[in-house]
Order: C-alpha cells, then structure tokens, then sequence
C-alpha cells in the first residue's frame, strides 16, 4: 500500500486506510528504538531538513532522531540563526534549500498554510511539523498510535480534548483523525476557547471539565499558549487552572481504566496538577517515545524509495 | 513438492542440524519473514519432537536493509522484527523458503549484525534456485533446482497460505 500524496500537510488530506498502514508501519519501525545500535541503513543518502521557525524541543528532537535512526542525513534550521531574519520571504528560503536537493521538509511556522506554499513549490517531500492554528497531523498520528497501543482500538473510544481548542493545531488533527477513525470526541474549556459551530466536526462540547471526563477512555489536555493569546481569553491563570485544570479530585471522577494524555510542553500545576502529570495514568512520556516511531515511519514511506 | 516432500526434506535437516550441534545448545533459528519463520518454527517443532530440547525462534523483518527500495514498484509492508533471545555468542541458523541472488541474506547478516555479535551464522534454505549475485551459499539446503531468471519458484506453507507446495511457474 502507498500514501497517495508525497506530503503529509494535514489529517483532512488522509483516509482511514492510510492512516491505519502509517500507524501499522509505526509498530514495526518501534523496534528499532529498543535495540542497542538504535540504527537501521534504509534512509542512507537521503537528506532531511528540519526547517523551524517557531520554538520546540520535542518535535524537532523527534524528527531529527527519526531521521538518523533511519540513516538520513538531518540538518537543522530555526528561524532565529536563519535569513529570515534578514527578510527572505518563505518561498525563496524554500528554493534556496530546494537547491540543495533535499529529499524531505519538515515544516513547522506560526502561519496556517505555511507548509502548503512550500509543498506546492517544491519537488522535495514537506511533512507539516505545526502551522499556525491549523493541523499539527504527527501528532494527531502518534497520540493515535499510543491510544491504538493501549486501549487496542481506535474505533469506538471515547476522547475528551480539554483546554484552548480555538488556538490548538493538536486540537484539530486529533479531532480529524479520531473521528474519521470512528471514536467519539467531546471537547471542554472556556466558551472563549471553543469555536462556535465546533460541533460540526462531529464533536461535542461539554461546559464543565467534571462532565466531559465522566466516562471517557482517554482525557487529552492541552497547553495554555500564552504565545498565542492576544486577547484576554479568560479573566487569571489562576482561574483557568480552577476550572478547567486536570486535577486529582477532577480525576476522581473519571474511569479507574482513563488515560491521560498531553502534547507537551506542560504548563506544569496550570492545565494538570503535577501529582496527575507524575501519576500512574498520565502516558506523556509515552507519547514522546512513540512519536519517533511514528516519525520513522512516515520518513520511510513518504522518501523511503 | 507437496506436503510430505517437505516434511520429508525438513526432518533431514532437522536430524543434519541435530548432529552437528549435540552437546551444544546454544543455538537459536532466525526465519526471515514471511515464510522463512514458518520454516524456523518447524525445524525448533521437529527438534524437539526428536530430542526433547526446545530451540528458540526469531523473526527478522529485511525491509529496512533491503537495497533495492528505490527500484521497487510499491514500499513492501513493514513487520516486526521479534528475536526473543540475546544474539551475541549465539550460533544463528538463518532460514529462509527460497535462496535465489543472495541479497535477502545480505540484508538478513546486515541486520543480525547490527542486534549483536553472533558466534555464527549459517544459512538453512528449502530450496536453492541458483542464479547468485553475491559470494553467499547455503550450508543446509532441502532441494537444489535448476531454473532459468524468468521462472518464479513459488512456495506456499500452510502456516502462512493455508496449503504446502513448492513449485515453478512462468518461463519461456
């Protein structure tokens, strides 16, 4: 089986089959990781850039490792040490590279889009590392991956996505694939920070955090994005961490069975408790370990050839 | 060959494996999936049917060592590789259905090598349809044919196809 597109822009762009033969791929390519020479020649030649123009130490670390653990050769780019600096427009930054003949772009930049203007212009391959508020699709991928690996199936669970939906790109994708792949989403936060109309993505929204964690299989929560928050979204931290924070009582609430998920960065005691994060159902650091996995197998089947 | 040309022909390598190791019995099957684990897994059956001791079965996935994935058509779909015992200073026996160019094998050593050091490795194959690219031979070989390139020398096993049979199609 292939993947239609050379790009991975976006969970929308995908159908369940491929989204099951990347997760499936991902199992495999796990093992890798477990082994004393954590390094495998299929890549051998190929050369990767990672090309970020917004802060990261996860997915950026997660690509890079991906790409050596396959033997690809990864170069590094962030915007500050860059021309951006001096005022190159994206799209030449892009062919400059392009120049170099890379065989894959990992994007990530603060503009929903980003990674579209670079797919269309250029031949290499662009995986969509997080653009703006629009999809963040490895993500979506690998906390599919550690949701598939626990709880066995993605079709039927129940997911609750708690914290600033409007501004989250991990949001979306997960809400995307999730549904597309037959779980039930219910999402909660602050009515400031949930689209209207948001149940037109085949979601529900829950006002009340004690609610939306009731009976679900996984809670996901998110950052609080202070970088993206212009507005006053909510009157205090303090309040937000009140209400919609993943606490131990809030938890006392949910399944003994619940997994509790998060992207990362956490703001540690805002959006979850330290004892939840520390706690035997939080699968964070889980999350990280497969995201190389994952990472893996879509290098392998977007420029394994 | 049909079923009992292949039981037949396994159980003589199963006693061959047998005498060159007694008293030995750190050694330890790797099949190269798919049918070269099925392969491994009735050889490990057999020995111990005949001997008592039980022989540990590895699969190993070449996919990732193959050199050829950028001239083949589709991306073969990647299995686990699952070797459930230490490698280094075990003696490996390699198995696989069908022994043609030789470059599985060469993937199969690359990726034994980078799991650890074995004692050695020797390569146990059903049936060697000559044309080799690479200086590899087997040292256990269930049936040696004469084909030509364009011939395809088929083996299904019941584990994996639900029949056993060995046999060539095509050719001019």
């Amino acid at each position: 089986m292939e993947l239609r597109c050379k790009n991975l822009l976006s969970i929308a762009d995908l159908v369940p089959a491929e989204i099951t033969h990347i997760l499936d791929t991902a199992a495999s390519m796990k093992e890798v990781s477990e082994r004393d020479i954590k390094k495998v020649p299929t890549l051998r030649g190929k050369t990767v850039i990672n090309l970020f123009f917004e802060p990261s130490t996860r997915t950026r670390t997660s690509f890079e490792i991906a790409g050596k653990r396959l033997s690809a050769d990864v170069v590094n780019i962030s915007a500050g040490s860059s021309s951006v600096v001096k005022g190159e427009t994206l799209r030449d930054t892009g062919e400059n590279l392009q120049a170099m003949h890379p065989d894959l772009i990992v994007i990530r930049h603060s503009c929903a889009g980003a990674p579209k203007i670079l797919a269309d212009a250029l031949p290499a391959a662009i995986i969509n590392a997080g653009d703006g508020a629009h999809e963040h699709p490895t993500q979506a991928l690998l906390d599919a991956f550690t949701m598939r690996e626990r709880k066995g199936a993605l079709a039927g669970l129940k997911v609750a996505i708690i914290g600033d939906i409007t501004h989250s790109r991990v949001a979306r994708s997960n809400i995307f694939l999730l549904t597309m792949m037959g779980a039930q989403v219910c999402v909660s936060g602050p009515q400031t920070m949930v689209p209207r109309f948001i149940e037109s993505l085949g979601v529900t929204f829950i006002p009340s955090i004690i609610d939306a964690v009731r009976d679900v299989d996984v809670i996901m929560m998110l950052r609080i994005q202070l970088e993206r928050q212009s507005q006053s979204l909510f009157p205090t931290i303090r309040e937000y961490s009140r209400f919609f924070g993943l606490t131990r009582a809030v938890l006392s609430h949910a399944r003994p069975d619940v997994l509790v998920m998060h992207p990362g960065p956490v703001n540690r005691g805002i959006e979850m408790s330290a004892d939840v994060m520390d706690g035997p159902k939080s699968i964070i650091l889980e999350q990280v370990t497969n995201g190389v996995a994952v990472r893996m197998a879509l290098m392998y089947l977007l420029i394994g050839k | 060959m049909d079923t009992s040309d292949i039981d037949r022909t396994l159980n003589r390598i199963a006693f061959e494996l047998w005498e060159h190791n007694r008293g030995a019995e750190t050694f330890a099957f790797i099949g190269i999936r798919r049918r070269g684990v099925s392969i491994a897994n009735r050889l490990s059956r057999k020995l111990q049917e005949f001997t008592g001791v039980r022989i540990p079965v590895g699969a190993l996935d070449i996919t990732l060592y193959r050199d050829d994935l950028s001239e083949i058509a589709s991306h073969p779909v990647l299995k686990k590789t699952e070797i459930p015992f230490p490698i280094k200073g075990t003696k490996i026996y390699l198995c696989d259905d069908v022994l043609y160019t030789g470059r599985t094998i060469r993937a199969a050593l690359d990726g034994i090598n980078d799991l650890g050091r074995p004692e050695a490795i020797r390569l146990v194959v059903l049936i060697d349809r000559g044309h080799r690219e690479l200086p590899i031979q087997p040292d256990y070989t269930g049936r040696n044919i004469t084909t030509t390139k364009n011939e395809r020398v088929e083996v299904l096993l019941e584990e994996d196809d639900g029949i056993d049979q060995a046999f060539i199609t095509g050719g001019a």
